[in-house]
């Protein structure tokens, strides 16, 4: 094939690529929305969301023959609110969503930036971790993590962050390696600039990019694996509300056909996790074409 | 009289970007024409349309791609007025093409024996006995040693010259009325060049094959061709029999090219030589003659008017204002 | 080409040796490891009895080579629960896990590259988008929510298939689905971005120049090379399949090691949890070593093609 034909058909600009470029309107409306029901959960939750009464036990939502407009969305083995529920286990995955990929994205941004700059056996010996912990099958390492750390929010993060840091450093150390060889680091070490300078004032926010298309492509992850985990038993502990703990006691109501009790709070984890992966992808055509094959 | 065996009238093809927004005219109204059995060299630098006027013969252009204009008449009939399905039964069949890539051009997971043979079982709805016989006797007449224990080898254990004579009977493999070469020489070492330009013309004796002959080279043209045409931003500006073009070219840029050979070095690698100043733009040409920036005797009216064909001598045809009254 | 295999079994020596210092440092840095390795509500004395059995109170460098020792003859520690070595456990119920990811293996692939394939030969059309989206929504799915959703719709509902168990297909359709449907979408994308590439050579090129039926230039020449690392990533992933399941093996009360994982946790069966861990890791290390070699092995082919 001749230049001609090779040249023309880069210009011709991918339709596909093109409308993902539009604003995401739809994923972070979603995300928004989610964000204002997390926060305003106080006032809009018609429930104690962790207090039921024995005597309500498992109300099919209000729309349906035996529901009430007491319990809009039903109520579950204990006689909870599903509704409250649900918008307080919404603040729990933000929560927990967000500052586990903010303290992963530290941890990992820092050790890439770290790896890559310096190089030599510190790069050897990080990378080799990363691997290693990248090799591990993550829901199981999480698993792991959570029993020898006993159930708790801030223990949830921990394992979060303890096992999606290497996602980061792997990436962020690749582009170090590339941004070390051009010339305004070079410039820099010229200039003088110490190493831990040239990492934070000019590495860094080369890198923040790309970071920040990480962390919200690790969003949607982070908060699937937090359910898992408040799934299996050893995340948030009951009786707080989150959605992967509303999933493990709908269990109960399961064969009897309480369908609100696995539907409504799998619809949420969609939602988010699909918004956060839509808005992910978005921002990595729009920030960092490299990225692209991820 | 009778008719040429491929006469390409006006031919112009287009890339359009998404929407619509830029047209390419990679190739523009281009009239050739090729009688049986005769070989037509077609010289240009990168990007002046060459490989896209051959895809366009072929029916086989990139989805970006329109022939919007002409006619392409081979043997008769008008090419873009046939259907697929008339079309495939064309290509491979009456009008073969070569690659330039002989390394990529063999799929690395099928035998050389099941390559050949394909087009040999698709055509003519050979039988896999008489497909896999006759493959091996085209495997023989493009000089492959031990021909029977090829054919059940794979493209990776075949050196790169073994390779292109493979395609090269692959080619031939249903007696095409016409071959299209697309640069099939150049990542070839010399010798191997030299070997496989003989082969292509006993084949072309052999079979009584046309050939359209791309390349860089104006030392494989004046070796192979009979008449060349001479390309530049998606135009020919000059064609006509080889002699004329090589004793007395017409259009500057012809005479550029031929001044820029390096003579006696048999250095049949040379690629075009660089002409004062840069290729066009393919997606947006200058106004008037493409070639008038780099023109050392440009004209006024070159900077406004594309000038038309015109004959300058019996046969020979150049697009330059020089040559008109 | 030895020298090679070697590397890579350097590498993932290393890697396994850095598998096991993170599970050890990991049990000491939350506290007293005898906590851990003894049953819930032990008494003191018994606690002091396992840190006596395994050395605890030993430095932690004599702890490690102890560690280590039990792992490379097998020894994984014995489970509370059950009263039996763990390994035994891990190996019996092997079998289930990879009957489990075998089907679920079979539901992705056969999902996965018939829609990559329609994906890429009309790229950008209302298929192509479709596969899009059905791509995003299996990577945005819990698998767990799917098999729920699941046994509502064919069990309770219908009644069509047994909810939980094993013991005939019937019993291995739906936990198959639920963990084959992640894997669907990453095999549609990766079939779909690998046959693009194919789509684009020189040899399907001449391929169609031949004048071959467009079905047979796709089914023939493009498919073949495309599955070449779609196939890679399968065998890669039916080791991930094994050692992610316990999610949906928990839903469908599915007796492989993901469930052996959930009643360790839910028994406080810690050794069960540990030897889960690296023996799952080292399948993935060992895996990896495996297509690498593979890949060096094929690599003067791979290099021709391109």
């Amino acid at each position: 094939m001749n230049a001609s034909t090779a040249v023309v058909v880069a210009e011709v600009p991918r339709p596909s690529a093109r409308r993902l470029s539009s604003f995401p309107a739809v994923p972070v409306a979603i995300l928004v929305f989610m964000v204002l029901l997390a926060l305003g959960a106080d006032v809009l939750a018609p429930h104690n969301p962790e207090v039921g009464s024995l005597g309500m036990r498992f109300r099919p939502p209000a729309w349906q023959a035996g529901g009430s407009t007491t319990y809009l969305l039903g109520t579950d083995h204990l006689g909870r609110d599903v509704l409250s529920r649900l918008l307080f286990g919404a603040r729990v995955s933000l929560v927990v969503g967000f500052t586990a990929v903010i303290v992963a994205g530290i941890l990992g941004v820092t050790l890439g930036i770290v790896a890559g700059y310096l190089g030599g056996w510190v790069d050897e010996v990080i990378m080799r971790l990363t691997d290693t912990w990248l090799a591990l099958p993550a829901l199981t390492f999480a698993i792991f993590l959570a029993a020898v750390m006993g159930p708790s929010e801030m223990n949830i993060v921990i394992v979060l962050a303890a096992v999606y840091w290497t996602r980061y450093a792997r990436v962020i150390r690749g582009e170090v390696l590339s941004l070390k060889e051009r010339e305004f680091v070079r410039l820099a070490v010229i200039a003088g600039c110490s190493r831990l300078t040239i990492m934070r004032r000019h590495i860094l926010p080369n890198v923040m990019n790309s970071a920040v298309v990480l962390a919200t492509l690790m969003l949607g992850v982070v908060i699937v694996t937090e359910a898992a985990l408040s799934f299996l038993g050893v995340g948030v502990p009951p009786p707080k509300p989150a959605w992967g703990l509303m999933l493990a006691d709908g269990k109960r109501g399961l064969m009897a056909g309480y369908w609100w009790l696995t539907v409504l709070p799998g619809l949420c984890i969609m939602f988010l996790v699909l918004a956060a992966n839509l808005l992910g992808d978005w921002l990595r055509v729009k920030l960092d074409p490299q990225l692209r094959q991820l | 009289m009778a008719e040429p065996l491929l006469e390409l009238r006006g031919l112009s093809t287009h890339y359009v970007s998404a929407g619509g927004a830029r047209v390419t005219r990679a190739v523009d109204d281009v009239s050739l024409t090729l009688e049986r059995g005769r070989t037509l060299g077609i010289v240009g630098e990168s990007g002046s349309g060459k490989s896209t006027l051959a895809l366009s013969i072929m029916r086989l252009l990139p989805p970006a791609a329109r022939a919007v204009g002409g006619e392409i008449r081979f043997e008769g009939e008008d090419l873009l007025r046939k259907s697929a399905v008339e079309m495939r039964r064309i290509r491979g069949k009456r009008i073969a093409m070569i690659l330039q890539d002989p390394m990529a051009s063999l799929n690395p997971l099928f035998t050389i024996g099941d390559q050949v043979a394909e087009s040999l079982r698709v055509h003519e709805g050979a039988s896999r006995p008489t497909a896999w016989t006759r493959a091996r006797g085209l495997l023989e007449a493009v000089r492959i040693s031990a021909p029977a224990a090829r054919m059940t080898e794979f493209p990776h254990q075949m050196s790169g010259g073994m390779r292109q004579r493979i395609v090269g009977a692959i080619a031939v493999a249903c007696e095409p009325r016409l071959l299209i070469a697309d640069e099939p020489t150049t990542s070839l070492d010399l010798t191997i060049q030299a070997q496989y330009l003989s082969l292509l013309r006993d084949l072309q004796r052999q079979h009584d094959l046309a050939m359209i002959f791309i390349t860089h080279n104006l030392g494989i043209v004046a070796k192979m061709c009979d008449a060349v045409a001479v390309m530049y931003a998606g135009r020919v500006v000059e064609a006509g029999p080889i002699r004329q073009i090589f004793n007395k070219p017409a259009h500057p840029y012809t005479r550029a090219l031929l001044e820029s050979v390096p003579r006696l070095t048999d250095d049949t690698h040379a690629r075009l030589p660089a002409i004062e100043g840069q290729p066009p733009d393919p997606s947006a040409p200058p106004a008037g003659c493409a070639f008038h920036p780099r023109c050392p005797v440009v004209l006024e009216r070159c900077r406004e008017q594309a000038p038309p064909s015109v004959t300058v001598a019996a046969g020979q045809t150049a697009r330059c204002w020089l040559h008109m009254p | 080409m030895k020298r090679f295999v070697l590397r890579r079994l350097g590498y993932a020596l290393v890697s396994l040796a850095l598998l096991s210092v993170t599970i050890f440092v990991f049990v000491r840095l939350t506290g007293d490891p005898a906590l851990l390795l003894v049953e819930p509500g032990a008494s003191k004395a018994d606690v002091d009895a396992v840190r006596e059995r395994f050395g605890l109170d030993r430095p932690l460098v004599v702890q490690y080579v102890r560690f280590v020792g039990g792992l490379v003859h097998g020894d994984f520690g014995q489970s509370f629960y059950y009263r039996t070595p763990v390994l035994e456990l891990y190996l019996s119920r092997l079998p289930n896990s990879l009957l489990l990811a075998a089907v679920a293996m079979s539901f992705s692939l056969l999902i996965g590259i018939p829609t990559g394939v329609l994906a890429a030969v009309r790229v950008n059309s209302w298929l192509d988008r479709a596969g899009r989206i059905f791509a995003l929504l299996g990577l945005s799915l819990p698998s767990f929510w799917i098999g729920l959703v699941l046994i509502l719709f064919f069990s309770v509902y219908l009644g069509w298939l047994p909810s939980s168990g094993s013991g005939s297909v019937l019993h291995v359709l739906m936990p198959a689905f639920a963990l084959g449907w992640y894997f669907a979408a990453s095999h549609m994308r990766l079939t779909r971005s690998s046959m693009l590439d194919v789509l684009g050579a020189e040899y399907v090129k001449l391929a169609r120049l031949k004048g071959l039926p467009e079905r047979r230039v796709i089914a023939k020449h493009a498919l073949k090379n495309a599955l070449i690392p779609v196939l890679t990533l399968a065998g890669i992933n039916l080791v991930i399949m094994i050692n992610v399941a316990v999610v949906v093996e928990t839903v469908f009360a599915w007796p492989g090691i993901g469930r052996l994982l959930y009643e360790g946790i839910t028994f406080r069966d810690f050794p069960i949890v540990q030897a889960t861990v690296l023996l799952g890791g080292s399948m993935i290390v060992f895996v990896n070593l495996l297509v690498d070699v593979l890949y060096g092995m094929i690599d003067p082919r791979i290099r021709y093609e391109r």
